[in-house]
């Protein structure tokens, strides 16, 4: 190449390997009576990331102001970035030769743990900022929580996401206050959002079978211990956005951790996953 | 480039200049930055507001194409490196706007003109992006060829403009390697791939040629901004410098420049090569490209659907001025 290097950096993966090499040994990830709990819940963390990344990331260049197009990518990036992590790990769990893109491009909706919630369509940013509001006010919790995990590797992946999404609830319960306590129509907008995702949140604090196992193990902490937490972050910031929160029940739409989706999750997958369908087998 | 024919105002020798006039061109020539509050020639207001916001608007304009992309992106770290570089744009972007902010242009005017078709955006975002290669074929050759243009302009005689230019410079070189990898990656692929690449190629070599306006060796506004020090080289030395630059990348790939009239000149020590349809620049300029429509709709839908949220920013602003005062008061 005459005057452009080449971008990519050859020695890659002797890099990544050499890094995981070096991390301390973590015996949940060759616990054979575990893997399958533990693959499923590590792909329920990569999908709430990738799915909802995806979601955020359709806004791109689309936003209604500059520095909040710029926020909207900012997020997705993160939230893309987490996958990375999360999926990656779920790979050397399953040790089937599979790695983070191949759980991401090559799994049908079925195969896809991600939470209802975060699937839906974006709507207009009220439902968007709502929807990451609900979200990360249980993303930061579990996060927190995750810190502390019997898993080094997870405990690590949490350390680092939760930085970003530390700022991610920042900016969301900001949001949400300006927007609810703005002008008649964005009070309007911000409640509306809230009455239609509210039956959505429920999941997120239904334990199954997968959730009881890794709570066992000390990986991952109690859904049912979160719960109060994000309730009182959530009571606060809709009071301040001067919100009201809905009485219908808020657990009446679930199914999506156990693979059972919303319509929507198969055209995201169509989207997504196209080229990589298209062209079996080929390097990007 | 980003900024293709933007109009200067008049053209004076320094005889009919007015003194202010003459010393501000002589701080030009001597390689002074014009700050924000310094006198300047009307002129060159109007025209450095022009050029700054048609540059603003090609780089939110130019988010639209390859965004096109990001949710189809083969794999997690080509959809990261894809959102970050759209990212980008919007923050270039921002400093654009912000850099034509210190003229005494607000953003929301300057939006206002984009909506209205008052102000262009660079022709090369009318077409559009039709495979994964033209993500590479983006990068490559369009951003190779604003950075022909911007690279030259980090020395521009306006101190925000050129500011702006050097932290641009940086992310756009990058954003061209990450374009070539892309480009390398499909040109060594599946036969697929290759012919992908080939395509792209096809179809963004003469839109990128248009991107440096058609030749100006005789243009008053281009002699004017020239002396000014807001245009640095003609149209055609950059054009000239892009395609000698571009065909020993596109021979490196195995890729094929659509050009057969494409030869070596030993005696000039350039490539000659075959002049874009002008006439269907003109056309897009006109607002008649493949995409304009597009591009155009989702900026103003982005614009229209984005009001309450804007309005709602605003009205919590002055509510919680309205009550930070109150409780001084009540304070006191």
């Amino acid at each position: 190449m005459p005057s452009l290097p080449d971008a990519a950096t050859p020695d890659v993966v002797a890099l990544a390997e050499r890094a995981a090499a070096a991390q301390g040994h973590d015996p949940h990830i060759s616990d054979v009576a575990l893997k399958p709990a533990f693959f499923d819940w590590l792909c329920r963390m990569g999908d709430n990331s990738l799915v909802l990344g995806h979601r955020i990331s359709e806004w791109c260049g689309h936003g209604p102001v500059l520095e909040e197009d710029i926020a909207l990518a900012n997020t997705a990036l993160d939230l893309i970035g987490h996958t990375q992590m999360w999926l990656g790990l779920a790979a050397e769990v399953e040790g089937a030769g599979r790695d983070a893109d191949k759980l991401a491009f090559l799994r049908d909706a079925m195969k896809f743990r991600n939470l209802k919630l975060l699937e839906l369509p974006n709507g207009d940013m009220a439902v968007t900022l709502m929807r990451e509001f609900l979200f990360d006010a249980f993303h930061f919790e579990l996060l927190t929580a995750l810190t502390g995990s019997s898993s080094p590797r997870v405990a690590e992946i949490a350390a680092k996401a939760l930085k970003e999404v530390s700022y991610h609830l920042e900016r969301s319960s900001d949001l949400v206050v300006r927007l609810g306590d703005g002008t008649e129509e964005s009070h309007a907008r911000m409640q509306a959002a809230l009455n239609k995702l509210w039956p959505y949140t429920g999941e997120m604090f239904t334990a199954d079978a997968v959730d009881d196992a890794v709570a066992e193990a000390g990986i991952a902490p109690s859904l049912a211990d979160l719960l109060p937490l994000w309730q009182r972050t959530v009571a606060e910031v809709l009071d301040e956005a001067t919100l009201g929160q809905p009485e219908q029940r808020f657990d009446a739409q679930s199914g999506g951790k156990q693979g059972r989706h919303t319509e929507h999750l198969g055209y995201i997958l169509a989207e997504m996953q196209f080229l990589q369908r298209a062209y079996p087998g080929a390097s990007w | 480039m980003y900024a293709q024919m933007v109009k200067s105002e008049g053209m004076k020798s320094l005889e009919e200049m007015s003194p202010e006039e003459r010393a501000f061109q002589e701080r030009v020539d001597r390689g002074d930055k014009i700050e924000p509050k310094e006198w300047m020639p009307e002129g060159y207001r109007k025209t450095l507001i022009r050029q700054i916001g048609q540059h603003a608007h090609s780089e939110i304009v130019g988010q639209l194409p390859e965004g096109n992309w990001i949710t189809r992106a083969p794999t997690l770290e080509r959809k990261a490196i894809l959102l970050a570089k759209v990212q980008d744009e919007a923050g270039h972007g921002l400093y654009l706007y912000s850099a034509a902010e210190t003229l005494g242009v607000s953003r929301d005017e300057l939006m206002e003109k984009l909506h209205s078709g008052a102000m262009k955006y660079s022709s090369i975002f009318n077409y559009p992006t039709l495979t994964w290669a033209d993500m590479g074929a983006v990068g490559w050759l369009v951003d190779g060829a604003a950075i022909m243009n911007q690279v030259p302009l980090q020395r521009t005689s306006y101190g925000p403009y050129s500011r702006a230019m050097i932290r641009i410079c940086k992310e756009e070189s990058f954003h061209q390697r990450q374009g070539y990898a892309i480009m390398m990656k499909m040109a060594q692929g599946t036969p697929e791939q290759k012919e992908m690449a080939q395509d792209a190629l096809n179809r963004f070599w003469y839109p990128s040629l248009m991107m440096f306006g058609p030749s100006d060796k005789d243009s008053v506004h281009s002699a004017q901004s020239m002396a000014w020090k807001i245009k640095m080289n003609t149209n055609d030395e950059l054009r000239q410098k892009f395609v000698d630059e571009t065909v020993p990348q596109a021979e490196y790939l195995g890729l094929t420049v659509p050009d057969e009239t494409l030869t070596w000149n030993e005696a000039r020590g350039h490539y000659d090569f075959a002049e874009p349809d002008w006439s269907e620049f003109f056309e897009v300029i006109k607002g008649n490209g493949p995409c304009n429509e597009e591009r155009l709709g989702a900026r103003r839908e982005a614009w229209d659907k984005g009001a309450w949220f804007r309005d709602g920013l605003t009205a919590y602003a002055e509510k919680a001025a309205a009550r930070r005062a109150a409780s001084n008061v009540a304070a006191e």
